[in-house]
């Protein structure tokens, strides 16, 4: 042990602030899902009782249903397109390193200036969308009051957000095929749909699995974009628009935990959501893999 | 660099050995529709900040860009102290950057090429942590820094940043492969200690590493926005993301102000992005196409 001490003085700033603000504040929150606290008062302990009363509470359902349509809508027309623009990508010769950091750069600008934009831009009344609905004689659609338009839009907006940064991993999968096995599928008589089905799709699995649990986890996380879309509503900026119809998951348990100050029921939420995370990963992981023996 | 472009005349598509020609075209086509829509958002975003909040409003709306650039500039700086903001958040993303480099790389270095005991149980520990969502320690995050008196501190946003398991994680998988471990026996027999082989040989080796985590880095702290908005709660005392939220909610009609600080915001980063984005991009897939 006492030989090791410089490679532990070497890892020891990393544990020391991992576990000072990563590994205790977790199994801290699991703590205070089990109790009452409002912050201030002292801490009462009240065993499943924030859990029973979750199960109960429509309006957690309501934001569970909301984030995963709205991660639905978003991801699966994430991945499929950046499956087909990264074939494209990896089937053209100019332009590649323009097209990659053309398509990247949405993934690098704040989600904060992102969804200030798609709210102008889908604004009910005069947003750029309707008014050229408008020319061509289309009355106005309610993109930001009509709870599935809304839920559209912030999936809309992930949508571009997250494409280019999947196409980017799966372009790099695709240039680690030899092009030997296409040179021989071609010779086999392969025309390229099949092969794309054949030897594409099998080879890039391991690295579709990877995009697919980024996405899942990625993809319920969302807050910030139904925070800042609907935080113009100044009676109450944390409720997701109207009918709550963006309320995501993360967004009810901000405003549980810190606009109500109820942390208990905060930590039950945000717990209570991660195993929903974990349930979907091992999910997602066991239909991919599944896909491989059939 | 020949028979790249390909001829206009041909539109038959799938046509045995000839269609990879139109093909291409087709390819190009829809590349490139998808890079418009992937710059829309700029180019318009600059459209609605040089114009008057009512020009754009307008039915039909001004599709072209406008003269009150200035304008609208000079109201963002009258709502908020952008640039009292911009320099909390160049603060706090250059030092969260820099403490990272340093912490993830001596840990890396050592998770890379040494032996001893524990180390299985706690990489497999930072591994376990990294798919945990970080809002599980938001609330409890919080309630620390209260208790110690950082809350609304730049340094209750640097510290738990410092806790970057990712960076950990992928620069041990390039030290493990790029950094020979002749070349450290080579050093440890000439003398150099520890410090000197971290240093002087693993350092200069991994640069490329480096720089793609510093890019990382810098840019997860620039655009953060839960964490700051749960901790800075002094409305002088902001981070850019914030900061820009808030001139969202307070006025929301004067949409071009408000695009104007979107702007504002944007520009250095997407700049920064653009110098580096060749090798940023080389990084973020070595990392996902490794880790996967």
């Amino acid at each position: 042990m006492l030989s090791h001490w410089r490679q532990y003085l070497a890892i020891s700033p990393f544990f020391l602030i991992f576990g000072v603000f990563s590994f205790f504040p977790v199994f801290y929150s699991l703590y205070l899902a089990f109790q009452r606290w409002d912050g201030l008062g002292t801490v009462q302990f009240v065993g499943l009782q924030q859990f029973r009363f979750l199960w109960d509470d429509p309006v957690f359902w309501l934001s569970i249903r909301n984030t995963l349509v709205i991660w639905v809508l978003s991801t699966v027309p994430t991945l499929f397109g950046a499956l087909v623009l990264a074939t494209l990508l990896h089937s053209v010769r100019r332009f590649k390193g323009f097209y990659r950091i053309a398509l990247y750069v949405p993934n690098v600008t704040s989600i904060v200036a992102v969804s200030i934009f798609f709210g102008a831009v889908f604004s009910n009344n005069f947003g750029l969308v309707n008014a050229i609905l408008g020319t061509v004689g289309i009355s106005p659609v309610p993109w930001l009051s009509n709870p599935w338009l809304i839920k559209l839009v912030i999936a809309l907006l992930m949508t571009w957000m997250w494409t280019g940064y999947n196409m980017i991993i799966y372009l790099a999968g695709l240039q680690a095929i030899p092009a030997q096995i296409y040179e021989a599928a071609r010779l086999d008589g392969a025309g390229p749909i099949r092969t794309f089905f054949q030897i594409t799709m099998p080879i890039m699995r391991p690295i579709i699995l990877f995009t697919v649990i980024i996405s899942t986890i990625n993809g319920l996380q969302s807050f910030s974009e139904p925070q800042v879309l609907f935080g113009s509503n100044a009676a109450n900026p944390n409720l997701g628009g109207p009918g709550q119809a963006g309320l995501t998951t993360l967004l009810y348990f901000y405003q549980s935990a810190f606009v109500n100050n109820d942390y208990g029921y905060g930590a039950a939420i945000v717990w209570a959501f991660f195993v929903l995370i974990m349930v979907l990963v091992v999910v997602n992981w066991r239909l991919v893999q599944r896909g491989r023996k059939s | 660099m020949t028979a790249v472009v390909p001829r206009r005349s041909s539109r038959q598509g799938g046509g045995g050995g000839r269609a990879r020609r139109p093909k291409g075209l087709t390819a190009h086509i829809v590349l490139v529709l998808a890079v418009l829509i992937s710059v829309f958002p700029f180019v318009w975003t600059i459209v609605m900040a040089t114009n008057t909040t009512e020009d754009i409003y307008k039915s039909p709306p001004k599709l072209t860009f406008g003269s009150h650039l200035l304008e609208n500039i000079r109201h963002v700086l009258d709502t908020i102290d952008f640039f009292g903001s911009m320099l909390n958040t160049l603060v706090v993303a250059t030092v969260t950057t820099v403490l990272v480099l340093f912490v993830d790389s001596l840990a890396a270095f050592v998770f890379a090429k040494f032996d001893f005991p524990g180390r299985k149980v706690l990489f497999a520990m930072l591994v376990g942590f990294m798919m945990l969502p970080l809002q599980l320690a938001v609330l409890p995050q919080f309630i620390l820094m209260s208790d110690i008196g950082w809350v609304g501190t730049l340094k209750a946003l640097i510290l738990p940043a410092l806790a970057n398991a990712f960076g950990i994680f992928w620069l041990r998988q390039y030290i493990e492969n790029g950094v020979p471990d002749e070349l450290l026996d080579a050093a440890r027999i000439d003398g150099a200690g520890f410090f000197r082989q971290y240093w002087n040989i693993v350092l200069p080796m991994i640069k490329p590493a480096l720089s793609f985590l510093a890019i990382y880095a810098f840019v997860g702290a620039w655009n953060d926005y839960i964490w700051p908005l749960v901790v800075l709660n002094d409305p002088t005392h902001l981070t850019l993301q914030v900061a820009l939220a808030q001139l969202h909610v307070g006025h929301t009609t004067d949409y071009s102000m408000v695009m104007a600080g979107v702007l504002m915001a944007s520009v250095p980063l997407v700049l920064v992005f653009t110098l580096f984005a060749r090798g940023f991009i080389a990084g973020a897939t070595e990392g996902a196409v490794q880790g996967s």
